[in-house]
This record gives structure tokens, sequence and C-alpha cells, in this order.
């Protein structure tokens, strides 16, 4: 035994683990598509209507808005930051847009604006909101949680304020439009959807800035000496997050055809359940955005699978909650690694 | 000032210094944490900086890496005056400092973190390409780890190596270690000794912050002490003498510490060890202890000496063997150690040893709140009487019992988490690296303290890589492996202990279980 002997395990320690490293991190980037093929072979054998078109579009349908806002989630969570607010501006957003243009007798405002303005008002409302959120929290340095609760509340509060706590209908047909027409054979807002989780995942994945807000979440600090404007990127983050909430609301009102005053409310639950599910870490720097998809589609196969089964309708929240549980606790397992 | 200190060193020709600061004053508030400091630093220099904690070391350090604005004094590379404060890259380009806290991303690849926002000159990133640049990079600069790895699983070493690349890539000609050994095993030390050598024989000037003036001795040419803010002197390694420097450091002349002989009373063992086993750690660990005995245990990083002393003092669980104390064995668990009369000074203070945001009170009379008064009340009266009354035992420098540990120098925090491991009266005592990141002085009153309670019957099990702690030690087990390979008695010489460290075994020591 001699000096020249010792050395070497010392030196390979890491080798074995190096072996299992990035391939666990692709791994889990898919330990969902499992999950979902066995979710579509349950789906089909409770009910032969589940395989159908008609069905599957109208799952992937209902979970456009849901997954836009966990787009914006996990992108914020990546980043190491927070937002509860999403759920209101969805309600918020659109109800502007559309109070601004509808005449009062349909709940409008009264100022009847020119109908084409309702889409850009909307949007530009996520945006502003996703500016001040951004303000609060990185400017004036105060919690992004107690920050993003408060304006979940306050952006709840003026929805109901101005709209009068009603319902908005005879929407004009801009607003409609998004929520029902058909491209190539599939609804609008799936291929919006597609094609902004695939801006999404190239940018996070392939390009400097998107990078960059991995290397925020990760390491504030190391990210700030590499030279990343770390609060210029968290800013445009949060206002992306606005904007994507808006878009979401949107669709959610051109497919219900109305913007009601509870639109989004209680969204958000299931919006971070999607993301954790989906591998995003609370902790910021970890996850994809193809992760979180995967997290949404689960959750909507679930959904219309317990709707199918029959379950009564009094349960279903239970029962969906209970999944959602036992969903981290498979990823706990399956990971290997403490959630916080 | 500046001229004539250049003319001292040498007349002529002289190519300007590779990092100069002139005459720097930073102030925080009320306090100056910098007054009139200057240093030079010549090109392909190792300096060493040394002071005591609060001495101003990591102010200076700041203020060079051009975080923090000097208030008065200018700061000089190669003769151009220090980069706009918001030029973060043009800081980059000339300085780089290796932080006793990473600045690597965890949850990223080696590869990113190398080209941390410069990933792609355009369009998107093609990451096949990445990882080869960085393993060659890597390769370049000789450091055996896989682009693809998560930095968050690289150990101190191989993120201190990649650090340094990242810097070097960047064309950083300049490095600052801030105490870069502090969390490294002495194998990993000597390590990166002959890579330091070997970056200053090919022209990159270093500033090494370290507390061990002995490693200053073996890597550095030039060394300054700083004291109170204050620059005290700036001389050449071999020129000043180890006491000089303790002397400049602390303000006094302070002989070499001499270790007192002591006698250990002869007795009944009351720590035992029986064939104590952990998978990946250690295995058929058989150790008694005397009252009163200090054993020292050391080993490189993954000899598992620290996973053994964490386990007696409860914070693992052995997979076999048995840890008795007096005739009982030892439940798993720390409440069961604290009840069987085991204190624990845990490896890292900031982590398993304190609560920043709590009172130095609260803090140091944790284990024992159950005594200051009836069930489960903790009557602040009682519990200030009994940490002011630890305070004046460790000579704890604080404001008051009722100040946040965190506002505590860590020489003053190690004593509050040692004062804690005592406050049990515990029969054992278990330390982990007890004076890592602990200036001369509070090191000093830190072992003298250790030492008093085993005068007074405690047992001692000290893990450490100072061989001044262990030169404390009535015998020193090297651990090497998950086994202790070799025993030595009062008295050894340090090459045989770093010999053994290294699992090389010299005639006289005894080295059973080597093969394993």
């Amino acid at each position: 035994m001699s000096g020249t002997t010792t050395a070497p395990p010392v030196a390979e320690a890491p080798a074995a683990r190096r072996l299992r490293g990035p391939r666990l991190a692709r791994m889990r980037d898919l330990a969902l598509v499992p999950a979902i093929i066995v979710l579509v072979l349950v789906g089909a054998l409770i009910d032969p209507v589940f395989l159908s078109s008609a069905n599957i579009t109208n799952v992937l349908q209902q979970q456009t808005e849901l997954s836009l806002l966990v787009l914006a989630e996990a992108i914020i969570l990546i980043g190491g930051r927070f937002d509860l607010s999403l759920e209101s501006t969805v309600g918020l957003a659109p109800a502007l847009g559309v109070a601004l243009v509808i005449p009062a007798a349909s709940n409008g405002i009264g100022t009847e604006w020119a109908s084409a303005l309702a889409i850009p008002i909307c949007l530009l409302v996520g945006l502003a909101i996703g500016a001040f959120n951004g303000l609060l929290i990185l400017r004036f340095g105060l919690s992004a949680f107690i920050v993003t609760l408060g304006m979940l509340i306050v952006l709840r509060g003026l929805q109901i304020g101005i709209t009068g706590g009603q319902n908005l209908f005879e929407l004009p047909e801009s607003v409609l439009y998004l929520g029902n027409a058909v491209w190539l054979g599939l609804p609008a807002s799936i291929w919006i959807c597609a094609i902004l989780f695939a801006i999404g995942i190239a940018v996070l994945g392939f390009f400097r800035h998107g990078r960059a807000v991995y290397a925020i979440g990760g390491n504030r600090d190391a990210a700030r000496a590499a030279g990343i404007r770390a609060d210029r990127v968290m800013w445009i983050v949060f206002i992306v997050g606005g904007v994507l909430a808006a878009l979401a609301g949107l669709l959610m009102t051109g497919r219900l055809g109305s913007v009601a005053s509870a639109q989004g409310d209680g969204m958000i639950f299931t919006v971070f359940a999607a993301a954790v599910i989906g591998g995003v870490s609370m902790e910021g720097g970890k996850g994809t955005l193809f992760g979180a998809l995967c997290g949404v589609i689960v959750l909507g196969l679930i959904n219309n699978i317990l709707t199918l089964a029959g379950v009564s309708a009094q349960w279903i929240q239970a029962i969906y909650g209970l999944i959602i549980l036992v969903a981290l606790m498979l990823a706990r397992l399956t990971t290997g690694k403490a959630q916080d | 000032m500046t001229f004539a200190v250049l003319s001292d060193t040498a007349g002529g020709a002289v190519p300007p210094p590779a990092v100069e600061a002139n005459q720097i004053t930073k102030r925080f508030g009320a306090t100056t944490a910098l007054a009139e400091v200057s240093v030079a630093i010549r090109p392909g220099e190792t300096h060493g900086l040394v002071g005591r904690n609060g001495a101003g070391k990591s102010t200076l350090v700041s203020v060079l890496t051009g975080l923090h604005r000097a208030d008065e004094g200018t700061v000089f590379f190669g003769g151009e005056a220090a980069p706009a404060p918001a030029d973060r890259d043009g800081w980059r380009r000339r300085v780089a400092c290796v932080y006793q806290r990473s600045t690597i991303i965890p949850t990223l690849t080696v590869a990113e973190n190398l080209f941390l926002n410069r990933q792609t000159a355009g369009g998107p990133i093609r990451w096949g390409a990445l990882r080869r640049r960085a393993g060659a990079l890597l390769e370049e600069y000789g450091v055996a780890v896989d682009p693809a790895t998560l930095a968050g699983d690289l150990n101190v070493e191989q993120r201190q190596l990649v650090e340094i690349a990242r810097a070097l890539s960047l064309g950083t000609r300049f490095i600052i270690l801030d105490e870069p050994t502090a969390r490294l095993d002495a194998t990993a030390i000597e390590r990166l000794f002959g890579r330091m050598r070997s970056l200053s024989a090919a022209g990159v000037t270093m500033l090494f912050i370290s507390h061990h003036l002995r490693e200053v001795y073996e890597v550095c040419d030039t060394v300054t002490v700083l004291r109170d803010a204050r620059w005290v002197l700036t001389e050449l390694v071999p020129a000043v003498s180890h006491d000089q420097l303790v002397a400049a450091m602390t303000g006094e002349a302070v002989g070499l510490t001499e270790v007192a002989p002591r006698e250990v009373p002869p007795g009944d063992s009351v720590l035992s060890l029986r064939e104590l086993t952990l998978a990946d750690a250690y295995s058929g660990i058989d150790l008694d202890l005397r009252a009163g005995e200090m054993v020292g245990v050391t080993g490189s990083g993954s000899s598992g000496k620290v996973s053994l002393a964490e386990t007696v003092g409860g914070l693992r669980r052995a997979d076999s063997g048995t840890v008795t104390v007096g005739t009982r064995p030892v439940g798993a668990g720390v409440p069961a150690a604290l009840k069987a009369g085991i204190g624990l000074v845990p490896e890292d203070r900031h982590r398993e040893g304190l609560v920043p945001l709590l009172s130095v009170a609260e803090n140091a009379t944790l284990p024992i709140a159950d005594r200051l008064g009836p069930a489960g009340v903790v009557l602040p009266a009682r519990r200030t009487a009994a940490a002011e009354a630890m305070i004046k035992k460790y000579d704890i420098r604080t404001e008051s019992p009722a100040a946040p540990v965190s506002s505590l120098s860590g020489g003053n925090a190690q004593k509050v988490v040692l004062a804690r491991g005592l406050s049990t009266d515990p029969r054992v005592l278990v330390l982990i690296n007890p004076t890592a990141g602990v200036d001369v002085r509070s090191k000093e009153s830190l072992l003298g303290a250790v030492r008093s309670a085993a005068d007074q019957g405690t047992c001692v099990l000290m893990v450490s890589d100072e061989l001044d702690d262990l030169r404390h030690c009535d015998r020193v087990l090297v651990m090497f492996h998950g086994r202790v390979t070799a025993t030595l008695a009062r008295g050894w010489d340090d090459a045989r202990v770093v010999a053994a460290v290294e699992g090389v075994f010299s005639e006289g020591v005894s080295a059973e279980g080597a093969q394993s």
C-alpha cells in the first residue's frame, strides 16, 4: 500500500456518481410519460368514449387555460419566485377588456370603446399586473408570496368592483374567436398552447436568456456574478407570466361565452400541483416546461377519467385532491429528494 | 506612498503591480471596515492575506472584486484604474474570487456553469458542443470532472477547481482564494497547493486567504497582515517568522503554543464502541475512552471520521455495532445520545450548530431548556443567568446574551456551540473540526475549554484535520477508508500523522486493517 495506490479511489468516487447524474435528470423529464400512458389505458378500459377524438380534444381544450397558467408559473418558479395572483389576472384582464367595449346594458362600464381594443386591453392589463408584481418584489424587495397573495385578493376585488359582481355577456366577436375557432381540425386554443409551450421549451432550454432564469433560480448571487441582470430578467418573467395569464383568461372567456366574476377562482392550487407533479421545484432552478406540461396533462386525464367513471360530483373534488397528494408522494419516491 | 513601495522592491523598469489597492477606506455605517489599507501584488506572485476574524480581509476582497465601492482610495489592475462598479464584465475579466460559499449554480451542469451567460455567441445553445468545449477546458486545466455532472453533485474540492478553471477561461489572471482550505481535507489541500504552484509558474497572480499560517508558509511568496481594519505589515514570507506573524495579527507577542503534558487517571472505560459499522462510511470500529481521556481522530475526507463522530453524537444511525456509555448502551438519535450524557459540537456550525436568528442565550441553552423552569416553561431570567455564566466561562465576546448569534464572529459563534455541547455536563464530548474557520486566539480558548472539561473527567472524542487540535489529545487515531489504520501516542511528529492520513505506513506505526 503506497501513496500512489491510494489516490485513485478518492478521484473515482465522483466518477461513479457522474454516470448517474445527467441520465437521472433527463429521466425526470420523462417521468410522467409512463403515468400518462397508464392513465390513457385506464381511461380506455373504463369507457370506450374516452379514446374518441371528440373526448380527447375536449380534454385538451379544457386544459389549455390551466396549461398557460402552468407555463407562466413554471417559468416564475424556475426563476426562484412565486406568483399567486395569476388566477385573478385570468378574471380581471378579460373583464376589463370586455367591460370597456360592451354597452352598459350588458354590464359594461359604458365607455363603449371600439371592440377591436378588447384583446389588446386584456393583454395590456396582464402586462401591467406582471410589471407591478415585479416592481414590488424586485425593486422594493417585498416577499413574493405575500405580494402576490395580496394582489390575488386586490385584483379579484377590482374585478368585482368594476363589474358590480355581475357576469359580462354579449362579448365582441374578437374575444369569442380564440376560444371557439377551429384551425386545421383542432381548436385554436390547443394550437396556441402548443406553440407557446414549444417557444417556452426552446427559450428555456436553448437560449441564453432562458438559461439565465435557471441560473437566477439556482443561485442568484452566482448568476449576478456571471453578469446576468437578475432583476431585469425576473421582471420580464413576471411580465410574461401576467400576459400569459391574461391570454388564458381570454381563451376561457371565449370558450364559456361570458366573463364570470369568479373566473379563474381557485385555479392557482391546481397550477402549483401540476407544476410540482411535473417536477418543477418550489425552490427554484429545477424543472422543465415539458415536465410541467406533462403535469397538466396528467391532471386533465385524471379529471376526465373520474367524470367518465361516474364518480359523483360531490366526491370528485376530494378524490381529485387525494390523487394530487398521491402523485406528489410518487414524485418524492421516484426522485428520492425532499421537495420543499 | 505607492512609489515608495515600488522603488523599495526593485528600481528601474518594473512592470506595474498586477493589483494595487491604494489607501482604501471603507465604512459601513459607524464601523470602519478598512482604514487606509494599501496592498500591491506583483504579477505572478502568490500573496497571503492573514488577520483575525473581523480584521477587514473580507471587506478588502469585496473592494478588490468590485462588490463594494471603496469610500476612499483607488484600485488599479496592471497599472490601469479599476472598471466602473456597474461594469461587472470588466471586473470579471480582471479578478475572480473563489469564496467559501460557492459561486456555482448547483442545479445546472458543470458545462453550463463554466460558460454561464456566454453559452453561445448567438442563436440557440448547442448542448453537445458546449459540453465538448467544457470538457476541453477542464482537460486543459487538468480538472477530472465530467462536464455533464450537476454542479451540486461536486465535492468542495472539485467545485473550487471548476471555479478556478472558469476564471482562467475568462482570461482572468488574478484569482482571490478566500479560505479555500477551510473545508478541504489534508490530501485535497496538498493537491490544491500543487495546482496553485503551477498556476503561479504560469504567471497567474493569487491572493490567498487562510487562518493557517502553515499554509501561508507553504504556498505564499509575500504576506500581508491586517489587524482591526488597518494594514500592519507586508513582508516576504521567508523573512518573517511564525511568531512575528502571530504577533502582528494579535497585536502582542505570543510564543508558539506548547501543549502542557497531562495525565489521564486510570479507570474503566466510559465510552465504548464495539464493532460499529455504517455502510459506505466506516466498519468494525472498536474504541474505548476512559474518563478524562482526550482522543483525536483524523483522516482524509473519505475516511469516515466525520460519520463516526456523528454516529456517536446521535446524528447518524449505525448499521450494526453498539455505542455504550458507562454500562448502558446508547440508542439512536440525538435525544438518546444527550440522555446518555453525550454532548456534540457538530461539523458545520451554520447548519447544525446554531439557529442564527435566535439569541446567544437561547442557542447556548437549547439542550438544557427543560432545566430552566418547571413544566416546560423556560424562565427568561434563569436562561439569561445560565447564558451569562457560559459567556463568562468560555470567554464569548458578545454585546449581551440577547444579541442574535449571527452577530458574532466565527470564533465566538463556535464558542457558543461548544458551550451548548458542554451545557449538559456531558460524560462524553464529541467535537467535529471544532476550530475550522476560527482565528488563532479563539482557537486557543476553545481548545483550553475542551481541555479543562477533560480535566474534570469528561472524555473527549475530537475529529479534526488540524494538527494543532490533535496535539492536545492523549492519543490520535488515523482512519483510512472506514477503518482505524494507525494509533499514535502523545509525542507523535507531524510527518507521521500526514503519512498515515495519506495511507502510507511507516515503521513503528501499527497498521491493522489497511488492506480493506
